[in-house]
């Protein structure tokens, strides 16, 4: 017999754990392949459609819980919403590749608007002068109320919407699923991501919620529905 | 499989060393805290409060026993084969620009993570809420080479300003209430405003005060991990104040440092540990943020990410076939706060980080026990055995029938010297297997009267004295059933 301790002078780190691993998978008599895979029965479609007024309706009651705002408006109304949303803004901070008509809306009245990686990248100390923020997202999650970012074109790196202040989401109703399974599936581990339920927020004292930590904190949803 | 052969189970088991025992045995450190009513009343508000909304938030969900199942089944395939998983994990990491490190136990963990911030030239580090950094007492580690960490996490932060021991998994200060919090804040964060209140929301914009400029300037964040997913090399933080996503965005170096029992095998798995975490631990539909990340991105958050793989003991938890699905815990704490004990007793009774009935089973089980004087020999009798806890807990771990394993193993490992309370059970056995013995011991045992008082003996002498010693014991009647039976006679049909 061979003793683990003896050896181990020879061995890795990463050798030794997985040899211990095996040996006590071995002890308890476990082998791999434990799971039947496919058959755990949780709910993995919603009854809803993936971007119907029912999960569109249930998305806004949920996101109206976390104390964020939301609002609804369709393609054309976008802008106008925008500049009513960012009266109290006086900085406003955007990733490259927000809509046009968004990105004009967003440096109405007079507000200051800088765009990340147009010409250059922002710094974070300047990043955190600003006011606001506007981006799209990703994906968006009825029952819980999320909305996800990936970090794309629309949505800027991922200190953008963590910086300033007051965070500007907007979401295409098709975007919106009703489950947790189904958003996960429309999610690539390729890019960073980041779930979104509501301002930053802590429990930590006597176990209340409290909205308005080191996040954003406000935040406001809008909604788009058709065109 | 590898054709390395480790010897027999037991004599290679290799056991987890740092914050996961204290110096006391539980009812001891139990009695000091029942004596505190400010803890017992924090705690009883808190824990009520918390335990309402898991409630209602897992009400919601019409397939939330669906999807423990799936949690379950999920981390007992993946301990099955978290060989094979931790080797995908590290090359799916490395793949994507990450680094991966091996840590056999705690003072490894610690060299490592000290060693790379070392490197880096850094004289602070700013660490997210971690459970396995606690757990390996990173901060005293850093501390002692110089190098000074802050806590971000607002609990975790009011627990290292007042030099405290956390007290809970998710809210390791839910032992302070909001005035305590107040006092401390004012006695430690520079500049925190004068005329500061105990209102929850002006204790929060103090800390967001105090730790943003820190945010702007770390170089080096160190975390903790909710999980890693095999397939892809993705490590998740699930986290609420956005304290998370400043320390895994905007330093240039990322630490995470992760028990190896974390790993999940696919990305469809993150679909149930997203649901049931977050609903379980604070009782929310979902938490405020989540954060997933796969190595680096370029132009995107820190340059340079370091995965630390941390054993301390789970290896040799693993080898109870019985025992090891303590391992199975996300570190949600529903079983804290649905304890009857861990409510009134407070956290920091249990010794180690991890408290309630999830740390009874499972710090005994990465420390290993030495003998029964061993303070966490005394963890796995801190239950009443309710069941509470196996009820609420979203992977299903059997606790009670863990604790009453563990119950077993520590008097099997006590046979060979039988003690008092084996003697007794051995004394009762002969007395009770002959009807005049019995009787005989009733009236014998009525002497005992003389220790009570107002119908309760408060305390025996001799080898009783550790009966009473938790519990008060009711005093014999100064009839026996059977006197009363034969006073009577035999009732008339």
């Amino acid at each position: 017999m061979v003793d683990a301790t003896r050896q181990a002078g020879q061995m890795s780190a990463r050798d030794v754990i997985l040899a211990r691993i095996r040996a006590a998978n071995d002890a308890a008599s476990v082998t791999g392949a434990a799971r039947v895979p496919d058959v755990h029965g949780y709910r993995i479609a919603g009854e809803h459609l993936q971007g119907s007024d029912a999960v569109v309706d249930l998305f806004i009651s949920r996101v109206a819980d976390y104390q964020a705002g939301v609002h609804c408006t369709d393609g054309d109304g976008v802008p106008a919403l925008l500049a009513s949303l960012l009266t109290d803004d006086g900085r406003v901070v955007v990733p490259a590749g927000l809509p046009e008509p968004w990105r004009v809306a967003a440096a109405g009245d007079g507000r200051e608007l800088l765009i990340d990686g147009q010409p250059m990248t922002i710094s974070t100390r300047e990043l955190d002068e600003m006011d606001a923020v506007v981006t799209a997202c990703r994906a968006a999650i009825a029952e819980t109320g999320t909305v996800v970012l990936d970090a794309g074109d629309d949505q800027g790196r991922r200190a953008l919407s963590l910086l300033p202040d007051h965070h500007i989401v907007a979401v295409r109703a098709e975007q919106i699923v009703q489950l947790v399974p189904e958003a996960i599936r429309l999610l690539s581990a390729d890019r960073p991501l980041t779930f979104i339920s509501g301002p930053s927020a802590t429990s930590d004292i006597e176990f209340n919620r409290v909205e308005g930590v080191h996040g954003p904190r406000h935040l406001d949803v809008v909604v788009i529905k058709g065109g | 499989m590898t054709g390395v052969f480790v010897g027999m189970p037991g004599e290679s088991v290799a056991y987890g060393t740092g914050n996961l025992q204290g110096s006391r045995s539980f009812p001891e450190a139990a009695g000091v805290a029942l004596r505190d009513a400010q803890l017992r009343s924090n705690l009883s508000r808190a824990t009520a409060t918390i335990r309402a909304k898991r409630a209602a938030a897992v009400a919601e969900l019409p397939d939330w026993e669906r999807l423990r199942e799936a949690a379950s089944a999920i981390k007992t395939d993946a301990m099955s084969r978290l060989p094979e998983l931790l080797e995908q994990l590290e090359a799916a990491v490395r793949a994507r620009g990450g680094n991966v490190h091996w840590a056999r136990d705690a003072v490894e963990a610690n060299r490592i993570v000290t060693d790379l911030v070392v490197a880096k030239g850094a004289r602070s580090v700013v660490k997210v809420k971690s459970m396995a950094t606690q757990e390996i007492g990173l901060n005293e580690s850093l501390l002692a080479a110089g190098i000074e960490p802050t806590e971000t996490d607002l609990a975790e932060l009011i627990v290292q300003l007042g030099h405290d021991f956390p007290s809970h998994i998710v809210v390791p200060a839910i032992h302070r209430n909001r005035a305590e919090i107040r006092e401390l804040f004012v006695r430690e964060i520079p500049g925190a405003p004068i005329g500061l209140s105990d209102e929850p929301r002006e204790l929060a914009m103090t800390a967001r005060a105090h730790l943003r400029e820190l945010f702007l300037t770390a170089r080096v964040a160190v975390s903790g991990a909710n999980f890693a997913v095999a397939e892809t090399g993705t490590v998740g933080v699930v986290e609420s104040e956005g304290n998370g996503r400043m320390c895994l965005t905007l330093p240039e170096t990322l630490i995470t440092v992760m028990g190896i029992e974390k790993v999940l095998p696919s990305w469809r798995d993150l679909e149930v540990f997203l649901q049931v975490l977050p609903r379980s631990a604070t009782g929310e539909r979902m938490n405020p943020y989540t954060s997933m990340w796969s190595g680096v991105s370029p132009g995107d958050g820190p340059t340079e990410f370091h995965l630390v793989l941390l054993d301390n003991g789970r290896t040799a938890t693993l080898a109870d076939p019985a025992g090891r699905a303590a391992l199975h815990c996300i570190r949600c704490s529903a079983c804290l706060n649905v304890c009857p004990v861990y409510e009134r007793t407070g956290g920091n009774a249990y010794g180690s980080i991890y408290p309630g009935p999830i740390g009874a089973i499972l710090s005994p089980q990465l420390t290993g026990v030495r003998n029964k004087h061993d303070p966490n020999a005394s963890l796995p009798f801190a239950s009443t055995l309710c069941g509470a806890c196996y009820d609420v807990c979203p992977v299903k771990i059997d606790i009670p029938t863990i604790l009453v394993h563990l119950r077993a193993k520590s008097v099997d490992a006590g046979r060979r010297r039988p003690d008092s309370e084996a003697l007794a059970f051995r004394v009762m056995a002969w007395v009770m297997s002959s009807p005049g013995r019995f009787s005989r011991a009733e009236r014998l045992l009525r002497l005992a009267r003389i220790f009570s008082r107002g119908g309760r003996i408060r305390r025996l002498p001799g080898p009783g004295a550790a009966w009473t010693m938790s519990r008060d014991l009711a005093a014999p009647p100064k009839e026996t059933f059977r006197e009363w039976w034969t006073r009577h006679g035999r009732p008339v049909r």
